[in-house]
């Protein structure tokens, strides 16, 4: 894999991840026959939540998926993927504060401290800014193996936001418990890899 | 020349609309509905029910209902699916006729009564009602119903008669979403004799003056319009009259979560989240949430049934 061939799988990977967004701009602003149904701001907030956790799992698929091919060219597009769930994630909170509370900071707060699962799922934002803010290739020079061990928390943060929407969901747990079932497998893979005495990179 | 106006255009419209109500209401929601349906949907075989005759009835909201598509694809109707659409998608092919209700327990009238003969009696009428989901989203329908009162007196309660069973339909092959086990099955509910006689519950069999569509319920559903959504259980095929306040089926499954009473009140929120205020289906997604009203707005009709009742315990 060349670099010049990386620069172009990145450059279309972006676009790919813009997606989503795209599609529930159109869906918002009911264009092209797109609509975000009878209840948009819920159908907004679960959306940008779910592509959240959906890029969260794909960039934990990332290390697992290196190993097994042994491609080590797919760690090139790790931080992209990454830094798009931390953007969906943050949607996800921004039209929750901003459409549905109005940013009511007392509401906001009230939320925060009282109902549970958005204590868990605040938290697990609350921890992906360092993880955000210190993805840029000088970040990672300054912090050396500090970097590593800073960015392990992305096994916890995944854990508090898939726990979020298990909790979230009414009754039917059928659809967190399959995020919970490939976290499973994403995490499972690196404890049988430092069983085998391999370093299982972050 | 303009201060000579005397009547503004608006309120003429209003005038004219407060007379033809129902017409108006028919308009509004097969224009909007129907062009929303064409755009966003494809056309429903339920779309099409048959209209019937209805009078107005009493205790009618003035608030603008909410579009025939917002009413027929947003629904909560666990036996279809779970997601909103399901019943929209999943329920086209449910038959409905013939249809007959096991009317048993403490009355002088127990029996089989089929669909005709629950409804015949009865005049047909137009209720807008507020309805108010546990889920904090709420909607204004123009239901089509009679009194349920009206229904069980004719079963005769005896004195011992202190609350009422429903029980919907259960037969996974002609509701699919019964196949996966997210509720216990048959879905249960239940009312107080005092809540089930009061004038506001109806026994509905339609919508926007046309029989019910299958997703909202058909062919015979409750509605009691100062509880939350989930009381109005649907398809009903059982009717008991009992002693003993019955389990309903989100009691059974979350007892934390929801009781026997399930009064809409904002001073009591759902363990999860805040029941203070709500979204009104159909105001836009830039619109803001609007509060919740003591008894979904019912207040002066039904708070009476409930003094001396701890509600934050009844919740």
């Amino acid at each position: 894999m060349t670099a010049r061939s990386i620069r172009w799988l990145k450059a279309l990977l972006f676009l790919l991840c813009l997606v989503p967004l795209g599609q529930l701009l159109l869906e918002t602003f009911g264009l092209a026959g797109f609509s975000l149904g009878a209840n948009p701001v819920e159908e907004l907030i679960h959306s940008f939540g779910k592509w959240g956790l959906k890029f969260m799992l794909i960039t934990l698929a990332v290390t697992p998926l290196r190993r097994l091919t042994g491609k080590g060219w797919l760690l090139r597009f790790r931080r992209m993927l990454g830094l798009f769930a931390f953007f969906y994630i943050l949607m996800h909170f921004l039209i929750y504060a901003g459409l549905d509370q109005r940013f009511d900071l007392a509401v906001i707060l009230e939320d925060i401290v009282e109902r549970p699962y958005i204590t868990v799922g605040f938290t697990a934002l609350l921890l992906l800014f360092p993880l955000a803010l210190t993805s840029t290739n000088a970040m990672m020079r300054r912090l050396g193996r500090r970097w590593q061990k800073l960015h392990r928390l992305v096994y916890v943060i995944a854990i508090l936001g898939v726990w979020h929407f298990y909790w979230q969901v009414k009754l039917d747990t059928l659809e967190p418990l399959i995020y919970a079932l490939i976290l499973a497998v994403l995490l499972g893979t690196r404890l049988v890899g430092k069983k085998h005495g391999r370093t299982a990179h972050a | 020349m303009k201060h000579d106006l005397k009547i503004l255009p608006s309120e003429i419209t209003s005038e004219t609309n407060y007379h033809n109500r129902r017409q108006f209401i028919r308009n509004a929601g097969l224009a909007i509905g129907g062009s929303a349906v064409a755009a966003a949907l494809p056309l429903s075989s339920s779309a099409s029910t048959r209209e019937l005759e209805t009078v107005p009835g009493p205790y009618s909201t003035g608030e603008e209902p909410n579009s025939w598509e917002d009413v027929t694809t947003y629904n909560n109707f666990y036996e279809f699916g779970t997601g909103k659409e399901d019943p929209y998608r999943n329920s086209g092919d449910f038959v409905t006729r013939p249809w007959s209700v096991k009317v048993s327990g403490e009355c002088g009238k127990p029996g089989d009564y089929d669909y005709e003969d629950i409804v015949a009696p009865h005049t047909l009428e137009d209720r807008v009602y507020r309805h108010r989901c546990v889920e904090a989203w709420s909607m204004v329908v123009p239901w089509v119903g009679f009194p349920l009162a009206d229904l069980l007196r004719r079963f005769e309660p005896n004195s011992d008669a202190k609350f009422v069973r429903f029980k919907t339909l259960h037969d996974p092959k002609r509701m699919p979403g019964q196949k996966r086990p997210v509720l216990r099955w048959p879905y249960v509910e239940g009312l107080t004799i005092a809540e089930a006689m009061h004038p506001l519950t109806l026994m509905v069999v339609g919508v926007y003056g046309k029989e019910l569509p299958n997703q909202n319920g058909a062919p015979l559903r409750l509605i009691v319009p100062w509880k939350y959504g989930f009381k109005g259980i649907k398809s009903i095929v059982k009717i008991e009259f009992t002693r003993r306040q019955p389990k309903t089926s989100w009691e059974i499954s979350i007892p934390g979560e929801y009781g026997f009473y399930a009064n809409v009140n904002p001073q009591v929120d759902h363990p999860r989240w805040s029941q203070a205020s709500e979204r009104r289906i159909g105001a836009g997604v830039f619109a803001p949430k609007q509060p919740t009203l003591m008894f979904n707005g019912y207040q002066d009709e039904v708070a009476h049934l409930y003094s001396g009742l701890d509600l934050r315990k009844n919740y």
